[in-house]
């Protein structure tokens, strides 16, 4: 399982990583915001996205937007990890076709806990 | 004002020309009536350019959006900087005693280890040179056995502490995001003051500087007492609406 964690604080990054880790997946890599994200995400077989929202550059939204507009990436599964907590925000996210939506600050238990739901789901669904 | 300078000046002339004929035929009352004229029209026409000057510093401070602007950052949003710089006290603070904690806790668990460990491999080093009797050696395996028992227990509590430290560290992320906010604060309260300045100097610097005001669509963490109407409280509540979503 190939995974990226897109976050513009390298400190948020690692505890990704390092809780990633724990739950066994070892093979991560980071980039700090969509712009550079994006064509990493292109030219890699990655299994999974955990982006961060509030980025300079391209902000995780419009990541997501445009994995899910490129033919090739539609179907990545996406995890938002975010400070913003409106409900304008996260509807948003919902409709853009988010798979899990986290609220920072947060907990090891509740990122295990997302991260298991969605996989979840995509096993149901194949 | 063209227009109403010259109807002055036609004011003025007939004045004039009442005092001269007046001072003429030696008629004191009404030469001091003609003067007190003059300096009423001249009084009037001083007010009118009070009026304009002071009109056009308000229409200038305004055409900046700097009259509204600068009460609002005083009343508003400098105290809200503070509450916001204020939790990131608290957040740091909050941080750093969590790392501490597990650090302290931490310790003590390791050098328990250490000192079993030490005390195993005195013993063993005297086994291997055969020095050990047959009472001593039952210790020795009762030692190893009870060894292995809390070595386990004591690396998971270790493993948990580290994690308590990494997970500290998310302060970063959050305090780094209000700051930012704080920045842009402080950005624009200089460009305001340059506005200010500008006006000071002069009322004809371009208008084409004005800038527009930073769209504030997304608000990063939210600071307590200060959440915003639509602002989910915990990730239950986020997991409620998704679920509400078909999530």
């Amino acid at each position: 399982m190939k995974i990226l964690i897109v976050d513009d604080f390298s400190t948020m990054r690692r505890i990704i990583k390092n809780l990633l880790r724990d739950l066994g997946f070892n093979n991560t890599s980071e980039a700090d915001d969509g712009n550079t994200a994006l064509p990493m995400l292109q030219n890699g077989d990655f299994d999974f996205l955990v982006t961060d929202w509030n980025m300079p550059g391209m902000e995780g939204i419009d990541l997501l937007k445009a994995v899910r507009a490129d033919e090739k990436l539609a179907n990545l599964p996406v995890l938002l990890v975010t400070a913003e907590a409106k409900k304008e925000q996260i509807v948003e996210a919902a409709q853009a076709g988010v798979n899990g939506y986290v609220v920072k600050p947060f907990n090891a238990a509740t990122l295990k806990e997302k991260i298991e739901k969605i996989f979840e789901r995509i096993e149901a669904s194949q | 004002m063209a227009f109403s300078e010259s109807i002055l000046s036609e004011q003025c002339l007939v004045q004039a020309r009442g005092l001269l004929s007046s001072i003429e035929n030696g008629d004191e009352n009404v030469a001091i009536g003609h003067l007190r004229e003059i300096s009423r029209i001249n009084e009037t026409k001083m007010f009118q350019e009070i009026g304009r000057l002071t009109r056009e510093l308000h229409d200038t401070l305004v055409g900046f959006g700097i009259e509204t602007d600068i009460s609002d950052l005083a009343e508003h949003e400098i105290p809200d900087a503070r509450e916001r710089l204020s939790h990131v006290i608290d957040v740091t603070d909050q941080a750093a005693h969590k790392t501490l904690t597990a650090v302290e806790e931490a310790i003590p668990v390791c050098r328990e280890l250490e000192e079993s460990a030490s005390k195993i491999e005195l013993q063993w080093k005297r086994f291997i040179s055969r020095d050990l009797s047959a009472d001593e050696f039952r210790d020795l395996s009762r030692e190893i056995g009870e060894n292995f028992e809390i070595s386990a227990d004591r690396y998971t509590k270790i493993k948990g502490y580290l994690n308590d430290i990494l997970m500290a560290q998310d302060f970063q992320d959050i305090t780094g995001q209000i700051i930012r906010r704080v920045m842009e604060l402080v950005q624009d309260v200089e460009d305001k003051l340059i506005g200010l300045i500008k006006i000071s100097g002069s009322f004809d610097d371009d208008k084409k500087e004005k800038r527009k005001p930073v769209e504030k669509v997304l608000e990063g963490p939210q600071v307590p007492g200060k959440e915003s109407a639509t602002a989910l409280k915990s990730q239950d509540e986020v997991d409620d609406l998704l679920s509400s979503l078909g999530f």
